[in-house]
């Protein structure tokens, strides 16, 4: 039919995230905008100036329909309106708002097609440019890609710009003169009189005045918030108890429940005896659910303990029992068709024709994302209607599967979406809602929450894939001549996609991202990847493939530095083609002063990674005690292009470091008979304070694009520390976790 | 059974195993500390019995002996003598009346997600009142039995010290 429908095609060709039937495209629906969910219940008096602001007589709202899950992103997206706007943060509410079609993410597809970040040319745009559509049809609230910054960027400026606009229209008629007159301050429209008029006091006229869709933005040198570090709009609640996460919401006549579902992933159930639970204290029923039980009760506690002493009879699911049986399902994917191949650089089979110089085996493993939070969620079905709390990164998803399990339309859903104790990824899954929603429909009439205990949560994760990575290369006159590298894993999309019922065809970017598009030139130069199929449930964990690939890509580029008789930060400085890249790279060497000489035992490791868009670098020192392996020291440098906060981006690459070294020192995910084998901090741990050094950060603004730094940071680490330990052991591994190797003190 | 919790007597019915946190959370609807693992392992479920740090996912409540006091109730210096400050209880109270370590983590904008810094404050309160100058390793050994998966620890260390030299200046 139309050019769009032409359009949405191409683009689901093109795209991994291709998304293929289960969804109506039409051009009417391209074009028409969605509506603007705040005018579905708004007071009387106040007025939704668009989706993103809401003014009555009692104050000014910004809605961040973002999760806010430790980023920061209701500070910085706040900050875009408010800048615009005129207010100050501490003068605005923030919320997330409802679950709604008009807050799709359209920044999140643009990582899912094959096109490099460094690659600005047209062709690329047009092809980054092609995902807004299906990102639009789709029309998923999403968070996640380190997307909500690019994604607000513009599309929240200019909600605060246009807000502002309606605003002094409004003040222009109140007093009468022309609005050319007029300027905004502190939440105020001010008339060269030196009269003030609150913008709450105008809410109402405010109200009928059709905004402008293109208001002008402020130049960056009027910005009186943006590029400046703020006071977050939840660090106070967060220091005295009062912030609320889902699993803290309480309401009059409420009730507690627990899961306890097949730890054989995958498998449902046979049949359960909860007769001694149903006889223990506090516990009011057991419900049934599609693969396990549920026990409600008035205490979590209560619940949690009955739940334990249900005698289940669970099926048995069919993937294999080990890991090592898991890893070998891998292995044999090298052997089946190629998945991609979007790195193919000079004759990569005819550089070893007569062997290679140095090739070698990489293996990571499965990992769990380990929120603080336990998953958890607050489900209240009443009256042929549900309302659900829950911290999460996909409420338009909740707002469908909870609507589907309660058997009524998607406009007698709410969502409320809570800030969460920890994402990682985890929270874009949809599991902890669908059981909440499946308990609160058995006990109609109650508000029940629903927690899962650490044991449930860390049993029945979707967890980051194990994979492997295969190389081969050549070096000559201190250069790198030839690599082939090869990964493969199970696939994320196709886990994922399934079960939110989209099918993914084509190539999954992630099993090569971060690894494909790294801007390297060396003259035969190869990155194939290969589809393992999903055995255990597998999702996004912070920074995806990338988690997998910088470590393999980086620590691959170590070894070819070494081979080359080179030092590793010369050695990428050469074979370098992005001047962005670069910036980081000087930088972090600058503060880590590489090069300087360092007593026996001590080592320094570098990575590089560009994931996201943001080109990061990162250094780790190491010294070998006699307790094991300590980290002294690290750095990190990062390219964002614009750095709207940089208090909170320092935040968010310290975070991001420390979660992926902590992975890389002690993380892992294995089975016994089928079954998860971790179950708590006691066998799945992460690093403690006293186990890291302050972490320097550099923060650049040199790259092309603004972009999100919640990720970036993660797919160095693994590679930096295990660089620094084989220059201060000579030790090559090749493995995660480290600690199945070495000792860390 | 009775508890006296942030100034406040109350009389529960509940079984005598119950640890403490989940009376707390879910018979009283104190949220501050938080459940993580309920097997003391990641300390964000931290509160003080006595004035001491205790993981109250394994203290059964029947065996609380004294005053439990929660993140809601961690008093700011002007309130030492005085009645429980409500500044935790609603949220909008500002950094004057918190307690230092409160201050200190908004002055060094510590959290990110949050949800283990109940427990992690608590810890930080009761190292400083017993060790008004820690040094890095005082702290690392105090929070060795907290799990931040956020990675806030560097801030947290500065936040430390920084609340000890206010309190020393408070002193002086």
């Amino acid at each position: 039919m139309s050019r769009a429908g032409r359009i949405t095609r191409r683009a689901l060709l093109i795209g991994s995230v291709a998304v293929a039937g289960g969804v109506a495209f039409g051009v009417w629906r391209y074009r028409s905008p969605y509506a603007n969910p705040l005018l579905d219940d708004l007071e009387p008096g106040a007025a939704a100036l668009t989706p993103y602001v809401r003014i009555d007589r009692s104050g000014i709202a910004i809605i961040a329909p973002r999760a806010e899950m430790g980023q920061g992103v209701h500070t910085t997206l706040a900050a875009m309106v408010a800048e615009e706007l005129d207010v100050a943060l501490d003068e605005v509410r923030v919320e997330h708002g409802p679950a709604s079609n008009a807050y799709f993410n359209e920044a999140i597809l643009k990582e899912a097609v094959p096109v490099a970040a460094t690659d600005l040319s047209a062709g690329a745009e047009r092809l980054r440019g092609l995902t807004r559509v299906p990102a639009k049809f789709l029309g998923m609230q999403v968070t996640g890609g380190s997307s909500s910054v690019p994604d607000a960027w513009v599309k929240m400026r200019k909600a605060g710009a246009a807000a502002r606009e309606v605003l002094l229209a409004a003040a222009a008629a109140e007093l009468g003169v022309d609005k050319a007159s007029l300027e905004t301050r502190d939440g105020s429209v001010l008339a060269p009189t030196g009269e003030r008029i609150l913008y709450t006091a105008l809410a109402e006229r405010a109200a009928s005045i059709e905004p402008p869709s293109d208001p002008a933005l402020k130049p960056v040198a009027e910005w009186r918030l943006l590029g400046k570090s703020q006071a977050r709009v939840d660090m106070l609640p967060k220091c005295t108890g009062a912030a609320e996460y889902s699993i803290d919401v309480r309401l009059p006549g409420m009730r507690f429940a627990t899961v306890r579902m097949n730890p054989d992933l995958g498998a449902g159930m046979r049949g359960f005896d909860a007769s001694a639970a149903e006889r223990m204290p506090g516990v009011e029923r057991v419900v049934s659910l599609e693969r396990g039980v549920a026990v409600i009760a008035s205490n979590t506690w209560y619940a949690m303990r009955a739940a334990g002493a249900i005698d289940v009879d669970w099926a048995t699911a069919s993937h294999p029992r080990t890991a090592d049986a898991h890893f070998a399902v891998v292995e044999a994917a090298f052997d089946e068709s190629r998945d991609s191949r979007f790195r193919d650089e000079g004759d990569v089979d005819r550089a070893f024709v007569e062997g290679a110089d140095l090739d070698g085996e990489y293996r990571v493993p499965y990992l769990a994302h380990a929120t603080m939070e336990p998953l958890n969620a607050l489900a209240w079905f009443r009256d042929g209607k549900l309302d659900i709390w829950a911290g999460n990164q996909l409420p338009t998803q909740a707002r469908k599967d909870g609507a589907e399990i309660a058997g009524i339309d998607e406009s007698e859903v709410s969502v409320h979406t809570t800030w969460m104790g920890g994402g990682f990824g985890r929270r874009a899954e949809m599991d902890f809602i669908q059981s909440a929603v499946a308990v609160a429909v058995a006990a109609e009439g109650v508000p029940v929450l629903t927690t899962w205990s650490r044991e449930e949560d860390m049993t029945h994760d979707a967890y980051r894939p194990l994979a492997i990575a295969r190389f081969r290369a050549n070096v000559a006159a201190g250069r790198a001549t030839a690599l082939d590298l090869e990964l493969a894993a199970p696939s994320v999309f196709e886990s994922q996609f399934g079960r939110i019922g989209i099918p993914a065809v084509g190539p999954d970017l992630s099993i090569v991202q971060a690894a494909w598009d790294q801007p390297y030139a060396i003259p035969d130069y190869r990155v194939s990847g290969y589809r393992a199929p999903v055995m255990l449930p597998i999702s996004s964990w912070r920074s995806v493939g990338a988690s997998q690939n910088g470590f393999f890509h980086e620590c691959v580029i170590d070894e070819l530095a070494h081979a080359a008789g080179r030092d590793p930060l010369d050695f990428r400085l050469d074979m370098l083609t992005d001047e962005v890249s670069r910036g980081v790279i000087e930088a972090v060497a600058d503060m880590a002063d590489w090069g300087a000489p360092l007593p026996a035992g001590r080592g320094k490791g570098l990575a590089f990674v560009l994931s996201f868009g943001v080109p990061t670098a990162e250094v780790v020192e190491v010294v070998d005690t006699p307790n094991g392996i300590r980290i002294i020291n690290a750095w990190a440098a990062v390219d964002v292009g614009t750095a709207l906060d940089p208090r909170n981006i320092e935040a968010q690459v310290q975070s991001g470091m420390i979660f992926g070294l902590s992975a890389a020192i002690m993380s892992e995910i294995t089975l016994r008979d089928g079954r998860v084998a971790q179950s708590n901090f006691h066998n799945y741990n992460a690093l403690r304070i006293g186990q890291l050094p302050d972490i320097g950060v550099r923060i650049l603004e040199n790259g092309p694009e603004i972009r999100g730094i919640g990720e970036p940071a993660t797919p160095p680490a693994a590679a930096a520390l295990a660089n620094a330990v084989h220059a201060a052991t000579g030790r090559r591994i090749r493995e995660l976790p480290l600690n199945r190797a070495l000792r860390f003190a | 059974m009775k508890l006296r919790v942030n100034g406040v007597e109350h009389d529960v019915d509940v079984t005598d195993d119950m640890p403490l946190l989940w009376v707390l959370r879910d018979e009283l609807h104190i949220t501050g500390p938080k459940y993580g693992c309920g097997i003391a392992m990641c300390g964000a479920c931290t509160v003080h019995v006595g004035g001491q740090p205790v993981r109250a996912c394994v203290l059964p409540a029947a065996a609380v002996q004294g005053e439990v006091t929660t993140v809601e109730g961690l008093k700011g210096p002007e309130d030492l003598d005085g009645e429980a400050t409500t500044s935790g209880h609603s949220g909008s109270g500002t950094p004057a009346s918190l307690n230092a370590v409160q201050a200190a983590w908004i002055e060094h904008q510590v959290a990110q997600c949050g949800y283990c810094q109940p427990g992690m404050i608590m810890t930080a309160a009761a190292l400083l009142a017993g060790n008004p100058a820690p040094t890095d390793a005082d702290i690392d050994r105090a929070l060795a039995g907290h799990l931040c998966r956020c990675g806030t620890y560097p801030r947290i260390r500065r936040a430390i010290h920084a609340a000890a030299a206010n309190l020393d200046g408070d002193e002086a």
